[in-house]
């Protein structure tokens, strides 16, 4: 018992902080990524969560499956990263890293509103898919079985995505473009195709974080600014740009929040920020360095 | 022909270019005479709230090129430092004023002391992440004080003695725009001041390129953070007005969108000039009343002119018309 609180409990919550974490590192890798390659950072992240939200219940109502909802989701963010990056995104290349930053927010009030209009200001819930539904015995507690299944769909894109980044040949241009964009043209690589599908991947890995987080938190309009403030801190404390430093900050906020809420259920929401700012006392280039990546 | 002839204003160029180069004084003729141009009185002293709110926010934008996303939590403390001390302390209608203004101003040190820590991108994102943090403390924190999401209602406006005789400056829309007109005027002088100073051409030189005026031997960490200080003042004046005209403290004014809104406003009028965001608050606010007339979602439509405006007229509605002014001047 620690504070009146049982073993069982604090590791059942401890499972509770991989599970909020996994999510993290979805929207955080979506971040580093778009920002690695192109210098953008997009404000309107959390604004594509929440329409990977909506589109989940919109492909749900309409099918019924939420395994066809999980696919057709990303691709509809993806698509909708697509159409940004190429229409608004594009035009900023070359001025004031600012103006990519101000756009993705205006953006992120356009999709926010547009949301609002067409489904309404108020929530909806979303049920979490039958074949996932109850508990897990995990010998120890139970454990959800839809938030087990959300730490593996999230440990098997993570690993999709290293070994795309790593093994492939796509994969190895978006890492050059990251280091030296200049030196991949030279080599006649045209980098603007890649940005495009760079920013589909960022938005659609924030649209499967959408649908994944709606069995556990609603749907509504303003889901996304909690989030991308959290994934803004998973960031800052692990650094934009590497793969692991986005695991395991945003594992360990995860944690740091899960934790707090069990003891201080009132500091919950407050903690996250005071964690910020301890890293930033102690380590102001975050846990992992990279201080001067464009900084 | 030895004398050099006296400028002649008798043109309408003249006139034009007497208010561009003195565009502060050009400014408050403007807002002095605001309540009877604009529809109503009422849209009158949103204008000249947020058009402070957004002056204060281009100090750092516009002048010092820092992008903070976080200025609702400045407006906000100034709300409501003054409604909370006029609630709970009592006190009068300046002591509430200084009161709130205090709070955003402490508010701006702490924070702007942790963000400037990081540069680029990064201060964008903790500005965004910290002004959420007052969100969160006034909404379940210390809720029992603050009302939570219902806010802070009735603050007492008590009166103020003037020539012997006690008025209330609430008594009607125009006192109390006149009343805030003041404190906007003098805010304008001082801020006019502060940009014509030295201390004003390091920020500047600051936004142009911070390795080089750091080799000029200037300490740039510590300049922004002053220039930050000064940006929560005038942030928290016009959050600590807005309490007190509407004898409520909002949650919203610390919510992200309120920071989203002196964003909005300082780009529409013009980052980096000194008129822009007055003319930013009044187009976007004139845009929310007249749009909101047929929908709610009048914040799509200034979401979307937003992001027109950053693609193909980055300098705003002043910063454009300026250059076009410029560029007619030289064609004479």
């Amino acid at each position: 018992m620690i504070g009146g609180i049982s073993y069982s409990s604090l590791i059942t919550q401890l499972f509770m902080g991989l599970q909020i974490g996994m999510v993290y590192v979805l929207l955080a890798i979506g971040l580093s990524l778009i920002f690695g390659l192109m210098t953008v950072v997009n404000f309107a992240h959390g604004a594509f969560f929440m329409f990977g939200a909506y589109m989940g219940l919109f492909m749900m109502a309409f099918t019924g499956n939420f395994w066809v909802s999980l696919i057709f989701v990303p691709l509809a963010t993806g698509i909708l990263g697509f159409v940004v990056e190429k229409f608004t995104v594009r035009p900023l290349y070359g001025r004031d890293l600012n103006y990519p930053l101000l756009l993705t927010f205006g953006l992120s009030f356009v999709m926010v509103e547009s949301v609002r209009l067409i489904w309404g200001t108020t929530g909806f819930a979303f049920d979490t898919p039958s074949a996932l539904a109850g508990p897990v015995n995990l010998g120890f507690a139970l454990f959800p079985r839809y938030r087990i299944f959300v730490i593996v769909v999230t440990a098997i894109i993570v690993f999709f995505l290293w070994f795309f980044l790593q093994k492939t040949n796509l994969g190895l241009i978006i890492r050059a473009g990251t280091r030296d964009s200049l030196m991949v043209r030279v080599l006649r690589i045209d980098l603007s195709k890649v940005w495009f599908l760079v920013f589909g991947i960022g938005t659609g890995l924030a649209g499967i974080a959408g649908v994944l987080a709606a069995p556990m938190r609603g749907v509504h309009p303003d889901m996304g600014i909690d989030m991308l403030i959290q994934a803004f801190v998973v960031v800052v404390v692990g650094g934009m740009g590497s793969l692991q430093g986005a695991v395991i900050a945003g594992i360990l906020i995860g944690e740091v929040v899960s934790i707090t809420t069990l003891f201080y259920p009132l500091m919950g929401e407050v903690v996250i920020f005071i964690f910020m700012a301890i890293v930033l006392l102690v380590r102001p280039s975050g846990l992992f360095g990279e201080a001067g990546l464009l900084e | 022909m030895g004398n050099p002839s006296p400028q002649k204003f008798s043109t309408w160029a003249g006139i034009v270019s007497f208010l561009f180069t003195r565009s502060y004084l050009g400014l408050i003729l403007v807002l002095a005479i605001l309540p009877f141009i604009v529809p109503y009185e009422a849209i009158a002293t949103q204008i000249l709230i947020f058009g402070l709110f957004a002056m204060g926010y281009n100090i750092l934008l516009g002048y010092t090129g820092l992008l903070s996303f976080g200025h609702a939590a400045y407006f906000g403390l100034g709300t409501y430092g003054a409604g909370l001390s006029l609630v709970y302390l009592k006190v009068g209608l300046f002591t509430g004023l200084l009161i709130g203004v205090a709070a955003a101003v402490l508010g701006a040190m702490g924070v702007g002391f942790l963000c400037l820590k990081r540069r680029g991108i990064y201060f964008a994102m903790l500005t965004l992440a910290f002004g959420q943090l007052f969100y969160f403390l006034a909404l379940v924190v210390f809720d029992n004080y603050t009302g939570g999401d219902n806010g802070l209602r009735d603050i007492p406006v008590p009166p103020i003695s003037f020539a012997g005789s006690n008025f209330s400056i609430i008594k009607s829309p125009l006192s109390f725009y006149y009343f805030a007109f003041i404190f906007c005027a003098l805010s304008i002088l001082i801020m006019h001041r502060i940009l014509n100073s030295p201390f004003g051409a390091v920020l500047q030189s600051i936004r142009e390129n911070e390795k080089r005026s750091q080799s000029c031997g200037y300490n740039t960490n510590r300049v922004k953070w002053i220039a930050f200080l000064f940006s929560g003042f005038f942030s928290g004046l016009a959050g600590s007005l807005h309490a007190i005209y509407y004898q409520l403290a909002a949650l919203n004014t610390l919510y992200w969108t309120n920071s989203g809104a002196a964003v909005m406003m300082t780009l529409l009028g013009g980052m980096g000039t000194f008129v822009g965001p007055f003319v930013g608050a009044g187009v976007y606010l004139l845009i929310e009343d007249v749009i909101s007339v047929f929908t709610t979602s009048w914040q799509l439509f200034v979401g979307a002119i937003f992001m027109l405006f950053v693609i193909f007229f980055p300098q705003g509605i002043w910063g454009t018309l300026q250059e076009k002014v410029r560029f007619w001047h030289l064609r004479e």
